[in-house]
């Protein structure tokens, strides 16, 4: 609008110059000049104007991305804390699980298995935790026996371990294993012979883990029962074979579980898998040698030989009285299994054939087992 | 060139005395902690592409590879929780590292029950099989490599601004790539690849497990077949340690392809980093498209 009235001026001077007063020039040149003040000014203001309502535009976009961003990264941390779960009082009860067991053989019949009862948790950041206690029954009597009652330490540094209280002794490399993860129904001859089972002992163990590209450790116990030494080393071949070789020495009161009251021990494991992926198919070849007095020996093979399913032979003998036994077991899930042995046992004068049919259940948490 | 500077500026900084031992207990988080702190690492990995990382053994060689590191970084969410407890109470005390705590968890059961298998409370733990989980972690990780080993602290951040540039520019490329592959229909093992479907909008119709961690029985299986036959999924995937039999089995009788994902680094031939692994997944599925 304005650009035309003064484009028009403009026409008006260029055509009527040659007739027009210099008095009229004059006043018309002011007006023009007025004009084209205005005109400026005017431009000016409108861009100035504009300019605030860009940098108004700017300011409300950043803000809009900083408010996207800040909403998508609430949102994130939201899904993230709630895909973590959530808090409650129970939260740091320590993990619970049972184990459940019963056994059929030929001989005697049904025979309930302990029900096996284990809490563990880290106590704090220098301790962890752990009670099995097992709930069977002797002779019509409910029984109810502290099998592991034991701390251990967990922020040592240099590789060492303390352990108190009253553990599973680390001599002989069955014996801290849980009953409910052995491979036959019963455990081996040496082991019932020098250990009644197992060597259950109340005090204090020390391990040290060296720090080499293969595994070497040396322990020592202090109980009640005696003393012991222990040291094993392992390692892997290839990836599809792992081993483990360990030596013990375990002095205790005559009177108590073992022969003279000094036993060595030597046993190793070593187990294939195809890749070292234990999933489908695997092999496990173990076997122990008790010296003392008298002595004994196991050796003993599991065949994975499909998913769900193994087979395992075991020969056992303990001076002159020897067993062979051959199971198979069925695991539908790592929770539970169902077994079948069977049991060539010549211990007594008379060979006796024996057959079992076991199954052992594990309800809620699950330990890590050990190699 | 933005790249390039910043290889120049990790070139010049100084990589530190002693290296730091680092335990990774997949290969995907190996890969991940020698992109953030190349030779200022010195890294063990406990499993293979080929080993099931539920399944492993606490065996001597990883007590003893566990009890030199001083970082252990694993995947979390309960997948490594047969073995890894143990390792980290015989072997010491390193610094604990999860990666799935930092992203996302897809399937978090609403029944936590054994019943429906070998489920994890707290989600899928594969999350690894997402680009953009990487992303998340990789931040992370350079964090706590950063508060561990402070005086590198601007080493790890130089190498982390580097890996996500490159990541960032793999992610553009795999995205556009990834617009081919929405909507394919494809049956899996196990839930190993809910992260790699959930990014590519991949339509997965079956899993040959119908519960978690559990092997498949015939009847399941023949199950299975009568309820795909209408419509069978366009390919059976499944990662370098499952079973291959029971996807065989479906796919012989479907008339279509099984084949093996890598899953992680190593898991087949050309797959060597983390940038490879997705290429090769990315590759294989387009040939299905």
């Amino acid at each position: 609008m304005r650009i035309t009235s003064v484009v028009v001026a403009l026409l008006l001077i260029g055509t009527h110059m040659p007739v027009v007063h210099a008095q009229d020039l004059a006043d018309e040149v002011a007006e023009l000049r007025a004009l084209l003040t205005e005109v400026q000014q005017d431009y000016e203001a409108r861009i100035s104007d504009l300019e605030i309502r860009l940098a108004k535009a700017e300011q409300l976009a950043s803000g809009a991305k900083r408010e996207a961003t800040e909403a998508f990264d609430i949102a994130e941390q939201t899904a993230i804390d709630q895909s973590a779960g959530t808090s409650a009082a129970n939260t740091f009860n320590p993990a619970l699980g049972a184990v459940l067991s019963g056994l059929y053989s030929d001989n005697d019949g049904f025979e309930l298995g302990e029900a096996e009862i284990n809490l563990k948790a880290d106590v704090d950041d220098r301790f962890f935790g752990n009670l099995t206690f097992a709930i069977g029954e002797e002779g019509g009597e409910g029984v109810v026996e502290l099998e592991e009652a034991w701390l251990q330490t967990t922020s040592l540094p240099g590789g060492v371990t303390l352990r108190g209280g009253r553990f599973f002794s680390g001599a002989g490399y069955l014996n801290e294993f849980h009953v409910h993860v052995d491979d036959f129904v019963d455990r081996p001859l040496p082991y019932q012979a020098f250990y009644d089972g197992r060597y259950k002992v109340d005090g204090l163990q020390a391990r040290w883990v060296a720090r080499t590209s293969m595994l070497f450790e040396l322990g020592a116990e202090a109980s009640t029962s005696g003393e012991t030494l222990l040291a094993n080393v392992g390692g892997d071949i290839g990836v599809s074979n792992s081993w483990q070789v360990g030596m013990s020495w375990v002095k205790t009161d005559p009177d108590a579980l073992i022969g003279d009251g000094e036993l060595a021990l030597v046993d190793f494991v070593w187990k294939w898998a195809p890749n070292g992926n234990s999933g489908q198919r695997s092999f496990k070849l173990q076997g122990e040698y008790f010296s003392s007095e008298e002595s004994g020996w196991y050796l003993q093979g599991v065949w994975q030989f499909l998913p769900q399913w193994r087979a395992g032979l075991r020969h056992d003998t303990v001076e002159a009285a020897d067993r062979d036994s051959l199971m198979l077991d069925w695991s539908p899930s790592e929770y539970s299994r169902l077994r079948l042995q069977y049991t060539n046992d010549r211990v007594l004068a008379e060979t006796d054939d024996q057959w079992f049919l076991q199954y052992i259940m594990s309800l809620g948490a699950h330990g890590a087992h050990q190699f | 060139m933005r790249s390039m500077l910043l290889s120049i500026t990790i070139l010049l900084l100084p990589a530190g005395a002693s290296a730091l031992e680092v335990f990774a207990c997949e290969p995907e988080w190996a890969s991940l902690v020698s992109e953030l702190a190349g030779d200022d690492a010195n890294v063990t990995v406990a499993t293979t592409a080929f080993q099931d990382p539920h399944r492993l053994q606490a065996k001597p060689s990883l007590i003893a590879a566990i009890r030199k590191a001083d970082l252990v970084i694993c995947t979390g969410a309960d997948l490594e929780i047969g073995w890894l407890p143990l390792l980290l109470r015989r072997g010491g005390n390193p610094e604990i590292f999860m990666a799935s705590e930092f992203v996302r968890k897809l399937e978090v059961p609403q029944v936590i029950n054994r019943s429906q298998g070998d489920i994890h409370p707290q989600g899928n733990p594969h999350v690894h099989l997402d680009p953009r989980n990487i992303r998340r972690v990789a931040a992370a990780l350079a964090e706590r490599l950063a508060e561990m080993d402070a005086n590198n602290a601007t080493y790890y951040n130089a190498r982390l601004a580097d890996f996500q540039a490159r990541w960032s520019d793999a992610l553009v490329a795999w995205d556009q790539r990834a617009m081919s592959l929405a909507g394919l229909e494809v049956a899996s093992h196990h839930r190993s690849f809910s992260y790699l479907a959930n990014w590519l909008g991949l339509d997965i119709v079956a899993t040959i497990e119908s519960k978690p961690g559990i092997p498949p029985s015939g009847a399941q299986l023949a199950a299975l077949l009568e309820s795909l036959s209408g419509n069978p999924p366009v390919v059976v995937v499944r990662t370098p340690y499952e079973n291959e039999k029971p996807s065989l089995w479906l796919t012989e009788r479907l008339s279509v392809p099984a084949i093996r994902l890598p899953y992680t680094i190593s898991g087949n031939a050309a797959v060597t980093d983390l940038f490879t692994l997705f290429d090769e997944t990315l590759r294989i599925l387009e040939e299905y498209r």
